[in-house]
């Protein structure tokens, strides 16, 4: 009981700092998990890793949640889990809080209005950016574009919603995957 | 009552975000500037607070939105709605991980999840552009109007030009920070000068 509870602490431990080290979350997180716990606690190996960056991709919600959870769980169960997101979050939402009242008070100045009109300008080519690098990792073929085709003009020109969009794609995904393999037989 | 209304918007944002990070703007677009509680430009700011202070975007901008739509009953009402979005955001992965943990084989080789992740994939980059095209009218149609006005307002062309600089800092790797400080400048001189 003790150990787990020591371990679960050390688990807080390690989450907190790379929560509040790491900038542009999270894959910018994946390499310092690894050196953290693979490396430095060696609570989980190199192929754990790579399980939990294939996971973390295929299940909802944010990379760096899904791999404190994964890793907290590997490490010593449910209050793993638990101590690890606690640690990954924890961070963020002090840091942002604070910052939030921050721009509540300054953002009426004019000074602070204009560098947010340049920034905004900034931030969508960092944006685009982000999307080229999304584009270039995702499989390509004919399937594949006419999803992408598809999700972005309903969304973008015919005001379906996204959540419609999500539910739709991954319906038509499996069917084709179905039909594809009937194929192969 | 915003504070249930805060859990229940940001669980199904975060229940419906695959890829995490970006993949949460075609989602916040729908849930939170359509319902009218956020303008668009409030949360392409916030993009690039989130870009310059640590943490993963999903659980700074739930923290955000949360604390600024609680913000409207005092302190405690900003602390609570912080704490509401981002639970909301972060339940779901957490529930979710904690069964595939367990019947990890099972899920890796689930025809099923695998078909579905075939289309979720290029969904989502269909969506995250759908997104940017959103963000691309805000930041140079400022009156959302299209028409050739926009060609009249300085504004645009100064956009154009701090967007133009920054594509070809940004895919030359220099920082997002610095290029986030760089046009914060430019826009702040552009202002006061022209």
């Amino acid at each position: 009981m003790k150990e787990k509870f020591k371990k679960a602490l050390q688990l807080f431990v390690t989450f907190f700092k790379i929560g509040a080290f790491t900038f542009g979350g999270g894959y910018a997180m994946i390499p310092l998990i690894s050196k953290e716990v693979v490396e430095n606690k060696k609570w989980v190996t190199d192929d754990d890793i790579l399980e939990i960056v294939a996971i973390a991709e295929s299940t909802p919600g944010p990379i760096a949640i899904n791999s404190a959870t994964f890793v907290g769980y590997k490490v010593c169960g449910f209050w793993g889990s638990f101590f690890a997101t606690l640690g990954t979050v924890l961070p963020s939402f002090t840091i942002i809080l604070a910052i939030s009242f921050v721009l509540e008070e300054f953002q009426h100045l004019k000074a602070v209005q204009y560098a947010f009109e340049g920034i905004r300008a900034g931030v969508l080519a960092l944006l685009i950016k982000a999307l080229w690098t999304m584009y270039k990792k995702c499989p390509k073929g004919l399937v594949s574009y006419i999803i992408m085709s598809g999700a972005f003009i309903s969304t973008a020109f015919l005001d379906v919603p996204v959540l419609a969009v999500i539910i739709g794609c991954a319906i038509f995904g499996y069917l084709t995957s179905v039909m594809a393999e009937r194929k192969v037989k | 009552m915003i504070f249930l209304k805060l859990f229940l918007t940001f669980f199904k944002i975060g229940l419906f975000t695959i890829g995490g990070g970006y993949a949460m703007l075609p989602l916040i677009q729908d849930e939170v500037v359509n319902n009218g509680w956020m303008p668009e430009e409030q949360i392409v700011n916030f993009i690039a607070v989130s870009e310059s202070t640590p943490g993963p975007f999903a659980i700074n901008i739930s923290t955000y939105i949360g604390s600024t739509m609680g913000g409207e009953f005092g302190l405690i009402g900003s602390l609570l709605g912080a704490f509401c979005a981002t639970m909301g955001v972060v339940l779901p992965s957490f529930t979710i991980i904690l069964i595939v943990a367990r019947i990890y084989e099972q899920f890796k080789t689930n025809k099923v999840i695998a078909g579905c992740m075939t289309g979720l994939k290029p969904a989502v980059i269909g969506l995250i552009g759908s997104a940017v095209l959103t963000i691309i009218v805000t930041v140079f149609v400022p009156s959302r109007v299209l028409s050739f006005e926009i060609f009249k307002t300085a504004q645009t062309y100064v956009s154009l030009g701090i967007f133009a600089l920054c594509t070809v800092l940004v895919f030359k790797k220099v920082h997002p920070i610095i290029i986030i400080c760089l046009s914060a400048v430019l826009g702040i001189v552009a202002g006061y000068f022209l």
